[in-house]
């Protein structure tokens, strides 16, 4: 466990998020939109939307999908793929909740930002 | 010579552990229990029966006195375990007992969580764990009073539902927006929370307890929304943590719970843990059925079986209250890699939900009818394959295997007096023999001949397959677009049904109009709240989930994330005052973009989310509030300068033109509703391709309504004339209400009225004066409750100050 924990990262409860909802966590490389369901689980994604870089965290969330404010992609909150007709993909970021903190995977923010960097 | 086995604690886990090893190695050990309790073991899952009266202290007892007799088991009764000491392989009591051990079990069970705030230790503050709780809560009831549970999970229902049978005023506080959210979806919840609510107790819901007030003994409590409510005991039953301080102070490896291997030893091989303080495969638990495994695992590994090994296994939940039926059981979220099957019926009240994953049933919630339970559960926990009667296996064992049903031959095998339309009494022969008396088509024709399916809609399944019965491929029903995917109800089926039904939130509708998805789409739930917030004004709550990001924040998003915001300018006049404020907010905020808009007010663009709200408090205080040029609602007024200025105005159409926006603003619509009022038939103000227009003439008021030059371009009809500017206020109150009852969500006017038909809106907002009166009135009424400014609710009341926030900032972290 204590070998492990060094590279979760807490950032706050999961009751800060509201259900159907997202919020924001910032990091060096850009926006991570942390999500929770109507089912009362997390997902990290990258706040970016595969189409034209719209902000995942500002959709309307249902089921394990969200859809993005800007026009309309539907993306899946565990893969990050965009669904139905459209492709695409968003990072995802891997976390846990315990004791109803959220716990970020440390070395997953490696892959956000990527995009802009290439 | 036989060995030593000190236990710590005389509960459940404990009790079976000693059965199992009395059975399989009687005369290894001698015995000696320690427990806090002054009594021996009982059943405490029986502890609800126990306070609402089902049940008698006697009848939950596991082992009386004389088993203990006849076992040669000694018990310290009311003896607490302080001290263990490892080198010198004793335990002490505070009572001063000490006992040698060559093993020994920690069994000592959870502790209830008690919330840290103000007032938490008065008098008459309980949990929910023991028989002294349970006693303590009926002495309590005697004197009838007011009882406040918090925390709407198993137990605090449990203790809910026995106060009342106890006489007591009952009122369950929870933290979440459903009750027992852990075990249920939200669909499920809200039936829960309908059920408990039928029995009088009253529930509520995203309650956040501030402090217990009071004295010497508890008072009231106190939320954080400043409510109170008196109540003379408080049950605290918020959740439990496992009780592991005593095998810490004694060093013995402790995570959240104390940590044992898959034997049930802790990281000392002579201890072992079992129950609920007991942490396994980093998995701690909290009902009996994995308590009873880990109990079998020591009195195994005791008995010098080292084969038997703790595995954890999918647990199952049922609430004991008389007369409610819930079974939850396995994983139930959703999911792309998961196929749900949901079976609503809400007649019976019933909802059933499978979770099924790679052909496998993985998931269950079943609330109304819960016997098929144990089914479900056996299925879920074998892993079994279902795939041969996915078909039929949310009906449960009595038809898996066998053929689907086919709905068509169900209808026809329905008798003719079989009821098919609740609302309006018709049953099955009325419908048949009017289709081929009168030679029926369409649904309408069987709505307008038997009124069957008129009211609520929620028949018109059945009604439709009786006409396709009747008709064979004859019949073609008019196809009634559907909201969404999620639904076969078109839009006005399901404000009918809201109607009719008094339904009064989404969930309730998706049970009641047998939703095929658990939580909507983001087609769907929008269009949902609006309906129920235009039909429930001040009654039905806001889910601003289900709104789009624009209402949600009350700004516009641009392409980059950023965002604009539009203050009114009443009638499209404005002062130096607010010009000021807005040049004072563009120049302290770095505002990149000021433009006047098509709307006569000035747009800023480029804002950031975290800026909004000190944007709006800048606005607030020149008396700025929100354009809502982001909302399906009302958003501008354009005038022209009319009889103020103009050499040919007619009328104070700028006047008129604010009036109508104060009167307006703040009501939500079914699409954007835009006015205009010009002073004389040149019309500056462009009054004829607005949603309603009115133009000022000598004699006073044409009005105006359904042009558009959007997406199309379209000139008003002309509604009528009136005389003064009184009622030119009433008709367009009126027309404006009629069209928030009768619009689809997203229908502008001009298509509303294409639809239903310009000359029936014409009857009962201009001609019918009664009609007329009492739609203005509706309107009037939900303006009560609609005209707050929402930027200063979230510039000064702090409202949604989630949405501005980020939750985490790890830029700095990230750099150190
Ligand atoms: C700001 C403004 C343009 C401007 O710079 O002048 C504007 C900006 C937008 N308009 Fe507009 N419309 C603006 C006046 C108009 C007008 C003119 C008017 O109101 O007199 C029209 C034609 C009149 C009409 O509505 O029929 C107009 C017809 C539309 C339409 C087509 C609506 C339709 O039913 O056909 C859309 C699309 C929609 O709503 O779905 C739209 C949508 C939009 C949106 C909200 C697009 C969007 O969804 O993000 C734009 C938001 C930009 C922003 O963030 O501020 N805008 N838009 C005007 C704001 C007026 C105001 O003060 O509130
Ligand atoms: C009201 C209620 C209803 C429930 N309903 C259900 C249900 O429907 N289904 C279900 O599966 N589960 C239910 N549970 C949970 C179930 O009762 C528990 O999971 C189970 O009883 C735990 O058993 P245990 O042996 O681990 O601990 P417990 O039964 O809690 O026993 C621990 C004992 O250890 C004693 N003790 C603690 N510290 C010391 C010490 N230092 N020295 C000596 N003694 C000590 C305590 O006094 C206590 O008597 C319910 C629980 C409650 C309270
Ligand atoms: S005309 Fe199109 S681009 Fe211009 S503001 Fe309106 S919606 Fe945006
Ligand atoms: S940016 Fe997300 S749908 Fe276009």
């Amino acid at each position: 466990m204590t070998a492990m924990s060094s590279s979760w990262i807490d950032i706050g409860a999961l009751a800060a998020i509201p259900i159907q909802g997202a919020r924001l966590v910032k990091t060096p490389k850009g926006c991570i939109a942390v999500f929770r369901t109507s089912h009362d689980e997390a997902y990290a994604l990258e706040d970016r939307c595969p189409h034209k870089d719209g902000p995942l965290s500002q959709g309307i969330v249902h089921g394990r999908s969200v859809t993005c404010p800007l026009h309309n992609w539907v993306i899946n909150l565990e893969t990050g793929a965009a669904e139905g007709a459209d492709k695409g993909q968003v990072a995802t970021v891997r976390l846990k909740v315990e004791n109803g903190r959220i716990l970020l995977d440390a070395s997953g923010l490696a892959a956000i930002g990527k995009k802009a960097e290439a | 010579m036989k060995k030593k086995l000190v236990v710590i604690g005389n509960g459940m886990a404990p009790g079976r552990a000693l059965e199992r090893l009395l059975e399989a190695a009687p005369d290894s050990f001698d015995v000696t229990i320690f427990n806090a309790e002054p009594r021996v073991n009982y059943d405490r899952i029986m502890l609800s029966p126990l306070l609402s009266g089902e049940k008698s202290f006697e009848q939950i007892v596991i082992h009386g006195d004389g088993w203990y007799v006849k076992h040669g088991v000694t018990l310290y009764k009311g003896c607490t375990v302080t001290d263990i000491d490892r080198a010198k392989k004793t335990v002490t009591s505070a009572t001063g007992i000490t006992a040698d051990y060559d093993k020994l079990i920690i069994a000592t069970g959870s502790q209830p969580i008690i919330i840290p705030i103000p007032g938490a230790n008065l008098a008459g503050v309980l949990t929910y764990r023991d028989l002294d709780d349970v006693q303590a809560m009926m002495l309590a009831a005697k004197a009838r009073g007011r009882a406040v549970v918090i925390g709407g999970g198993l137990l605090g229902l449990e203790a809910a539902a026995g106060l009342k049978e106890q006489g007591m005023d009952v009122t369950v506080l929870h933290l979440m927006p459903t009750l027992m959210e852990r075990q249920l979806d939200t669909t499920s919840g809200h039936l829960l929370q309908r059920a408990i609510e039928a029995r009088g107790i009253k529930v509520i819901t995203k309650a956040n307890t501030k402090a217990i007030l009071g004295a010497k003994r508890v008072e009231a409590v106190e939320l954080a929304d400043g409510t109170r409510l008196p109540a003379e005991i408080v049950i605290m039953a918020v959740g439990i943590r496992p009780n592991s301080g005593l095998a810490k102070t004694a060093g013995i490896t402790v995570n959240r719970g104390i940590v044992v291997d898959a034997t049930m030893r802790t990281s000392d091989p002579d201890i072992f843990a079992l129950g609920e303080c007991a942490e396994v495969e980093a998995q701690v638990f909290g009902l009996v059925a994995p308590l009873y495994e880990m109990a079998n695992v020591a009195a195994a590994q005791l008995a010098g079986d080292e084969t038997v090994k703790f595995k954890a296994s999918a647990t199952a939940t049922k609430l004991k209250v008389t007369g409610i039926n819930l079974f939850s059981a396995g994983d139930f979220a959703e999911g792309s890699d998961r196929e749900e099957i949901v079976l609503r019926d809400a007649a019976r009240g019933l909802y059933k939900r499978l979770i099924l994953k790679d052909g496998k049933l993985i998931g269950v919630v079943l609330y109304g009818e819960t016997g098929d339970g144990a089914w479900f559960f056996d299925l879920l926990k074998k892993n079994a394959e279902i795939k041969e009667f996915r078909d039929t296996l949310i009906f449960g064992p009595g038809y898996a295997g066998g053929a689907a049903q086919d709905p068509m031959a169900a209808v026809a095998a329905l008798p003719d007096e079989a009821e098919i339309c609740g609302c309006n009494g018709v049953c099955k022969g009325r419908i048949t023999t009017a289709i081929d008396a009168l030679g029926l088509k369409t649904i309408d024709d069987v709505r307008a001949q038997t009124k069957a399916s008129a009211s609520c809609g929620s028949c018109t399944g059945l009604v439709e397959l009786l006409l396709k019965s009747k008709l064979g491929d004859a019949y073609n029903p008019a196809a009634v677009q559907p909201m969404c995917p999620c639904t076969k109800h078109g839009h006005d089926d399901v404000r009918r049904f809201i109607v009719a039904k008094g339904v009064k939130s989404i969930p309730d509708l998706m049970q009641a109009l047998e939703w095929s998805t658990s939580s909507g789409c983001a087609k769907c739930r929008p269009a949902l709240n609006y309906y129920l917030l235009s039909t429930w004004p001040g009654d039905y709550k806001d889910d601003s989930q289900s709104r789009f990001i624009n209402e949600r924040v009350h700004a516009n998003i641009q392409k980059d994330g950023t965002y604009s915001v539009v203050p009114r300018m009443w009638g499209g006049m404005t002062s130096a005052k607010e010009l000021r404020a807005i040049a004072d907010v563009v120049e302290k905020f770095n505002i990149p973009a000021v433009k006047c808009t098509g709307g006569q007010r000035i747009d800023m663009l480029g804002i950031k989310k975290e800026d909004l709200p000190a944007v709006w408090a800048d606005l607030n205080k020149a008396g700025m509030v929100s354009g809502a040029a982001y909302a399906k609602g009302l958003r501008t007024v354009k005038t022209c300068v009319g009889t103020d200025w103009c050499r040919f105005g007619t009328q104070d159409s700028t006047g008129l033109g604010i009036k109508l926006e104060k009167f307006l603003w703040g009501s939500w619509t079914p699409a954007k509703l835009k006015l205009a009022v010009s002073g004389c038939p040149r019309n500056c103000a462009e009054a004829t391709c607005k949603d309603i227009g009115v133009i000022c003439v000598d004699s006073g008021y044409d009005i105006h309504f359904g042009g558009a030059a959007g997406l199309d371009i379209k000139g008003t009809d002309v509604l009528g004339h009136v005389d003064t500017e009184a009622e030119a206020i009433e008709v367009i109150g009126a027309l404006t209400q009629l069209y928030r009852e009768q619009g689809r969500y997203l229908e502008r006017i001009y298509k509303w009225a294409k639809r239903v038909g310009h000359e029936t809106i014409r009857k009962q907002t201009l001609d019918d004066k009664e009609r007329r009166k009492a739609l203005y009135e509706r309107f009037v009424y939900s303006q009560k409750f609609s005209q707050k400014d929402p930027w200063a609710e979230r510039a000064s009341e702090g409202i949604d100050a989630h949405e501005f926030a980020p939750i985490a900032d790890l830029r700095l972290e990230a750099a150190e």
